[in-house]
């Protein structure tokens, strides 16, 4: 098949997502003519037959590589594939899929290389946990200290990237919370990037894994492998 | 030659020997085992020459140059567990790539090659 310009792919991580999988592929695929991929994480559920059944392409990973790793094997896929455009969006229906187009925008427009959906640009109904609201506001703060960009929403997974920052992601992608790390990548490829408001809501199972402790040791990982990130060398 | 001494000859070269014995029959891999033997050997060196470890604890400001040898057991222990630490990240590395080029080849040895439309599109 010939691959036009500009052709964009949907990229969903997915770790035991049985039951909201198959109808967020659906409704990509009813909405959009892009192709959408699954990448399953080492799920021991039926994720990856409903996502399939669904219509959505399903890379299953052998063993659970975590959130950087499963999205990186999407930029990989899109990368081989000749996709100009990934549009990543969580896998357990926190995302408005009406607001992909929204996302995809800029990109398609050409007026950024990355496009990010903040939860808190415009109207929201989005209320946190204590410990995420405090981890978001900390993120915001040290990515606005040193690559200057205006960012609202640190931590948000639903973005969209065009083909440089694919190919670059393919080979360098942080492993946990790896948007926060993205932003120092992106600001050292002197990357354009824009905010556009989206909706998110809150998990329908109520079951976020982040206690107090996790989210301490999560920032002070990230906020490590952030700072090394501004120094490292990329080969 | 005092108990402590015998001792410490005794242990490292007794180990010296072991690490030497596990790469002889391949159960420890060469480029593991440099870190260990130069440790041990550096021990059992200083362990035979007492006059060498007391100028050595004295140049260094050691007063009791027994707790010398001690200092340079932990230096290389610490050296080795970074080793490890550094080889374990490598491994974590590549595990990652290979896992990740394992579900590219079977979605490509099903679907044929990838950039094609899913079934049913």
């Amino acid at each position: 098949m010939e691959i036009q310009p500009d052709t964009p792919i949907v990229i969903i991580p997915a770790y035991q997502e049985e039951r909201s999988i198959g109808g967020l592929v659906r409704s990509i695929r009813e909405r959009y003519p892009h192709d959408v991929l699954v990448v399953n994480d080492g799920s021991t559920d039926r994720t990856s037959e409903t996502a399939r059944e669904a219509g959505a392409i399903v890379l299953d990973l052998p063993c659970n590589l975590g959130i950087g790793g499963a999205v990186q094997t999407g930029f990989l896929y899109a990368r081989d594939g000749g996709y100009d455009v990934v549009v990543r969006i969580d896998g357990d229906g926190q995302h408005e899929v009406e607001d992909i187009s929204r996302v995809l925008e800029p990109i398609l427009a050409g007026r950024a290389d990355a496009v990010i959906g903040s939860r808190f640009l415009g109207e929201t109904e989005y209320r946190g946990s204590i410990p995420r609201i405090f981890g978001i506001r900390f993120f915001r703060f040290l990515v606005n200290m040193t690559t200057g960009y205006r960012v609202t929403d640190p931590t948000s997974g639903f973005f969209a990237i065009n083909r440089r920052l694919i190919e670059f992601y393919s080979d360098h992608y942080p492993s946990d919370y790896p948007e926060v790390d993205a932003y120092i990548l992106m600001h050292r490829l002197k990357a354009r990037t824009v905010e556009v408001p989206v909706r998110m809501y809150d998990r329908a199972e109520g079951k976020s894994s982040i206690t107090a402790f996790r989210a301490v040791y999560y920032m002070v990982k990230v906020t490590l492998s952030y700072l090394i990130n501004r120094i490292r060398r990329f080969g | 030659m005092n108990r402590v001494t015998f001792f410490s000859i005794c242990a490292s070269a007794g180990f010296l020997l072991y690490i030497l014995e596990m790469v002889r029959r391949r159960k420890l891999r060469e480029e593991y085992s440099i870190l260990w033997l130069f440790g041990s050997a550096v021990i059992l060196i200083l362990s035979l020459k007492k006059d060498w470890l007391d100028t050595l604890a004295h140049a260094v400001g050691v007063v009791y140059p027994p707790s010398f040898l001690f200092l340079v057991g932990i230096l290389f222990i610490l050296l080795i567990l970074i080793h490890f630490s550094i080889a374990i990240s490598k491994l974590h590395l590549m595990n990652k790539k290979m896992a990740q080029e394992i579900a590219l080849m079977k979605e490509k040895a099903v679907h044929g090659t990838s950039g094609d439309p899913p079934i049913g599109s």
